[in-house]
């Protein structure tokens, strides 16, 4: 074995899946000098990687799981590590049933082969299981397993064939050396070792692992328990390790996966039982590996009877016994999403974390592309490190969310679905108003935000049928008519919005202009007192974000985003600053207040002797007011389409201003509006892209109908790649589509709520110049038109407007014709409204 | 038709390297869980095999807290039939104390008409070794008592008791009542099938109570040897290496 070099260009700690992955992958895209470390033995030093269950079920809600998930399927493949069986997921509920149509959605949306089938069809393939248990159940022909210890040895001899690594098992991590916030070496039990790069790749003990050098990874290593029974007659009759699909039995949260003579039954069924990664049991003192823990039969015992419902007699012969039964350890997350990407504590430290075996080469692929130059093929968004805000790296806040999301692994879990542990964290400084309002309340990175309010009831009323209720209980599940209420009201006359969601941070000093037209698209070089909308790309013209900027001296900007992304974006600007500018924090010191609608200059103007007219307070602008004595910084801008402005003021002055514009604003009918109006119908009526939803890395400014009508001289970031997308024809536009009719086969009326394909109007797939297939992005009500309203990236030949095609929900087809295939709004196409000409 | 009992001890699984508990007079089985003794699951499984032979029936028996109740729902889930649970504290009772406790319980079982024929325990407790119980339960009971036995059987009112010594293998053939104890390796224990684990289940446990106050074991603590040195040696690579796998294996005994 290899003794531990002093030192490395890179050290990757870890030889599970993860690590094995990683180290093929960087040596692949031309690193050299890489040293991979793990305590345990190889090939199988001990980790979650040595007792996963191995299989491979490619569908998924989220189009970053099932983009990484179908990349390692097919790094699998190429290895001839990976046996397809197909599998089932079979429902003994008609509300299960729904949720599978809906899984058909997703399948189509990503392109995963999939259909519903008949009891009878799953006994086709599966004889021994009782079709009188279920009421249908969805095929998935491409599942399959792995080899994942085999897999991960070829890649470590790959790597070591490229002469790229060397590998030391048997060593462990005893700390890191950190210097001026950069990692500088990692210590041993063998020894030092120097590196300027380290990737943590150690599943359940990577949070301790990063503890030595002062980084979070907010993961909890957890319990999904398994058995393993045989041997059975019926399974040893046939050749290999698989020959009958694998079922998920969704409704018992229960899995039976076939293993060569064995049925494994593997359980999210039990309780959540949560351990620390300091307590995990070396290997010494383990009784079979540190991640295989003690079987606690009671916890399974409600499963067993399930399964025996489901197979009896295949599980109920007497002579296949339990011949292995372990509490293997996984990693969770409080938001289910990996944990990827370089720590914001320690440069040079990265993560690459809570990846399970279906993602693990597909991961692997991407960070190593993160690492080399910045730009994974896959978007990664959602599972970067820098996501999280303090409070959500607390073990208390990660144990909470976990607990709560294990038994909804195969839950039914709606698109809007509100967590219910760990709320009432960061509250606005009008949070009492609004609890007095009746606000219902939904979470955004910790922060309680109204998604609307109860006290403007009595406007669905007043508004009727214009208010588009929804029949459907799923389609209006987390939602409420008085959204588009609100709405309406707002374009009548005026609305008060909560905004203290968005994450602000400056960019201060003699070199803060440099910094700042170094890293957004639109001009920097502004007039003080100018706001602008930006995009922010990568070097590809891939998203990064879209945020508003302010020039608030001739050396401070203020940056302004949402809540969610707010602390990615945060990073993204930190990394980039010359000597000369730093990005301060300013998040918790400024509440932010929206006020829009044709009544918003009025009232403004009752509360301040500033002059708010169109032309002493112009669009795009932004300047410091007196409302009282209060300080307010005015921008006039608009996320919903009106005339109004975003109010800055010090977060313990929010609840003064707050009142007293809801006090002025009275007289002229103004409401409270919430975050369903603000984040997606007046949005949506206006064509406004989200980040997350329309915008990410995988699409550019022409994808996006958002090119610039010029680009400025200055240098910034994915320049020359705009410059160069300029010239071509866009390989995908996204598109404002309207649903035409809303009808049901059984005559209840339906509305999308996001994730479903866009197919040609009798069903036909459709594919954009990426090879990817058309979903709906963003959906919503567009109560000003009367329409609901749904964004999409269509193939260019499609992008017609009057094109007539469909969407597909719950596995029907309904009617929907292209709106808009650049960024002109369905409302008020001219911008009479926010520009005050209307 | 013969009434076997067999007598069991939770334990923590064996691993590598033991971790005493904070008070220094335990093995910590936090981490590892807990089970009965490779020399137990022996003796189950012939507690099990002689009631089907003789048509009798087996039960099983623990000392312990209630956690100790998992062990006899073990046994019950490979093919015994009934349990018994006295309910104590374990670190509280000595060998000595433990005999006691059990022949109370068998003279008990006389008492009501059908007594136990076959006494069957462990040779030894994986945790504390004590190498004595099952003499001590003979000597209470003043019946004959066979050690280290790798088989029993059962053939009318004859126990036959195999045991291998240094000088070769002995048999014994006892008249019953009679207590043996077991040591692994004789049969196969078997693990428990999906139906047997859930019959375990719903199976009535009989819980006692010891009546008298336990004298303890005297011990004062345990200490750990020194860590065996980990020794790795590289058999060779590729198919070459083959026959030293094979042989390494047949030194283990894993392959015949």
């Amino acid at each position: 074995m290899a003794t531990l070099p002093e030192s490395a260009k890179v050290v990757v700690i870890g030889a599970g899946i993860v690590g094995n992955s990683l180290s093929y992958h960087l040596a692949r895209l031309g690193w050299t000098d890489i040293v991979q470390l793990d305590k345990g033995p190889l090939p199988n030093p001990g980790g979650s990687t040595g007792h996963a269950s191995n299989f491979i079920f490619p569908v998924d809600h989220s189009r970053e799981f099932a983009d990484i998930t179908l990349d390692s399927m097919k790094q699998y493949q190429e290895m001839g590590v990976f046996t397809e069986s197909g599998g089932f997921e079979v429902a003994r509920t008609e509300e299960r049933m729904e949720e599978l149509r809906r899984r058909m959605s997703s399948a189509k949306a990503w392109g995963i082969p999939a259909e519903i089938v008949t009891p009878e069809q799953v006994v086709e393939k599966v004889p021994f299981l009782d079709p009188s248990v279920i009421v249908g159940a969805a095929w998935f022909p491409t599942v399959g397993v792995v080899d994942s210890l085999r897999a991960g040895t070829i890649m470590r001899e790959r790597a070591l064939e490229m002469g790229a690594l060397t590998v030391v098992p048997n060593v462990e991590v005893t700390g890191m050396t950190v210097v001026d916030g950069r990692i500088t070496a990692v210590e041993t039990n063998a020894g030092t070792i120097a590196a300027q790069t380290v990737v943590v790749c150690c599943g359940v003990w990577s949070p301790k692992v990063a503890a030595m050098a002062g980084a979070k990874i907010p993961l909890t290593p957890a319990v999904h328990q398994m058995i393993s029974v045989g041997p059975c007659e019926v399974l040893a009759s046939r050749p290999g390790e698989i020959s009958f699909p694998i079922v998920r039995d969704m409704d018992t949260f229960c899995y039976e996966r076939q293993h060569g003579s064995d049925m494994e039954v593997g359980s999210y069924a039990h309780r959540a039982i949560l351990h620390d990664p300091e307590t995990i049991p070396s290997i010494e003192q383990s009784a079979l590996s540190p991640t295989e823990l003690p079987f606690t039969s009671e916890d399974f015992d409600p499963q067993l009877e399930q399964a025996l419902e489901l197979m009896p007699e295949l599980l109920g012969d007497e002579s296949a016994q339990i011949r292995y039964a372990i509490n293997g350890l996984l990693s969770l997350t409080p938001d289910g999403y990996p944990i990827l990407g370089e720590t914001p504590e320690v440069k040079g430290l990265w993560s690459a974390a809570a990846v399970w075996i279906k993602e693990g080469p597909g991961t692997a692929r991407a960070v190593a592309e993160w690492m080399t130059h910045g730009n994974p093929e896959i978007d990664l968004g959602h599972s970067d490190i820098a996501r999280f805000y303090p409070h959500q790296r607390t073990r208390a806040h990660v144990k909470a969310r976990t607990s709560e999301a294990f038994n909804k692994t195969y839950g039914i879990v709606h698109p809007a679905e509100q967590w219910s542990s760990g709320r009432g964290v960061r509250l606005a400084p009008m949070h009492q108003s609004q609890q007095a309002l009746g606000a219902v309340f939904f979470e955004t990175a910790g922060w309680e935000r109204p998604h609307w309010y109860e006290s403007n009831a009595g406007l669905v009323e007043k508004f009727g049928d214009a208010c588009m209720p929804r029949e459907h209980e799923w389609d209006s599940r987390w939602w409420s008519p008085i959204i588009n209420a609100e709405h309406l009201q707002m374009r009548e006359t005026a609305a008060l919005v909560d905004l203290s969601a968005f994450a602000i941070f400056d960019v201060v000093g003699p070199a803060a202009l440099a910094a700042v037209q170094q890293v957004i698209v639109a001009q920097a070089d502004v007039k003080v007192g100018r706001v602008v909308y930006t995009p922010v790309l990568d070097s590809r013209g891939g998203f990064r974000s879209d945020l508003t900027v302010m020039r608030l001296a001739h050396d401070h900007f203020r940056v302004v985003t949402g809540g969610a992304h707010g602390m990615a974006d945060k990073k993204w600007f930190a990394d980039r600053m010359p000597e000369g500018a730093t990005v301060v924090d300013v998040t918790s010191a400024y509440t932010t207040i929206g006020i829009w609608g044709p009544k918003a200059r009025e009232i403004l103007a009752s509360v301040t002797s500033a002059d708010v007219s169109h032309a002493g307070f112009p669009f795009g602008t932004c300047r410091e007011i007196e409302v009282g004595n209060l300080s307010v910084l005015a921008s006039r801008i608009s996320y919903v389409g009106e005339y109004g402005w975003e109010l800055y003021t010090p977060m313990e002055a929010g609840a003064a201003l707050w009142d007293r514009l809801l006090e002025a604003g009275g007289p002229h009918e103004l409401i409270p509006a919430g975050i369903g109006v603000y984040g997606t119908t007046g949005r949506i009526e206006k064509g406004y892209r989200a980040y997350g939803y329309e915008l990410d890395t995988e699409r550019t400014l022409a994808e996006c109908g958002m090119q610039r009508p010029k680009i400025k001289d200055q240098d910034f970031i994915g320049k020359e790649a705009i410059v160069a997308q300029a010239a071509e024809a866009p390989q995908t536009v996204l598109c404002s589509l309207t649903v035409d009719d809303h009808t049901s086969a059984s005559g209840v009326k339906r509305y999308m709520l996001g994730g479903e394909p866009i197919v040609t109007r009798d069903g036909g797939q459709l594919t954009d110049g990426h090879g990817h297939h058309p979903y709906v992005t963003t959906a919503g009500s567009a109560p000003s038109l009367g329409k609901h309203v749904l964004m999409a990236f269509l193939p260019p030949d499609q992008a017609v407007v009057g094109n007539q095609l469909a969407v597909s929900y719950m596995e029907e087809l309904y009617p929907v014709t292209v709106a808009a295939n650049d960024a002109t709004p369905l409302f008020d196409p001219e911008n009479l409204r926010i520009r005050g000409l209307a | 038709m013969a009434e076997v009992l067999v007598c069991v001890k939770r334990v923590p699984q064996a691993t590598t390297e033991p971790v005493i508990t904070a008070d220094g007079l335990g093995i910590d089985a936090t981490m590892t869980g807990s089970t009965m003794s490779p020399h137990e699951e022996c003796a189950v499984e012939l507690a099990t095999q002689i009631a089907d032979a003789t048509q009798g029936s087996a039960t099983v028996l623990t000392l312990g807290g209630a956690e100790s109740v998992d062990q006899l729902r073990d046994a019950l889930s490979v093919g015994v039939t009934a349990a018994v649970h006295i309910e104590a504290d374990p670190a509280a009772f000595g060998p000595a104390d433990v005999a006691r406790a059990i022949a109370e319980v068998v003279r008990a079982k006389a008492a009501t008409g059908a007594p136990y024929d076959v006494v069957l325990l462990g040779n030894d407790a994986a945790d504390t070794g004590d190498f004595q119980v099952g003499v001590r339960v003979a000597y209470a009971l003043d019946w004959p008592v066979v050690a280290g036995c790798s088989t029993v059987a059962v053939d009318g009112s004859v126990a036959s008791c195999v045991a291998d010594g240094p000088e070769g293998t002995g048999v014994f053939e006892v008249a019953l009542p009679v207590v043996a104890t077991v040591l692994e390796g004789g049969v196969e224990p078997r693990y428990p099938s999906l139906m047997g684990r859930m019959k375990a289940k719903k199976v009535a446990i009989e819980t006692v109570v010891p009546g008298f106050t336990p004298a303890g074991s005297g011990r004062v603590g345990l200490a750990l040897p020194p860590p065996i040195p980990n020794e790795v040696e590289i058999l060779g690579q590729g198919a070459s290496a083959a026959p030293a796998v094979v042989a390494v294996l047949k030194e283990l005994g894993v392959v015949r």
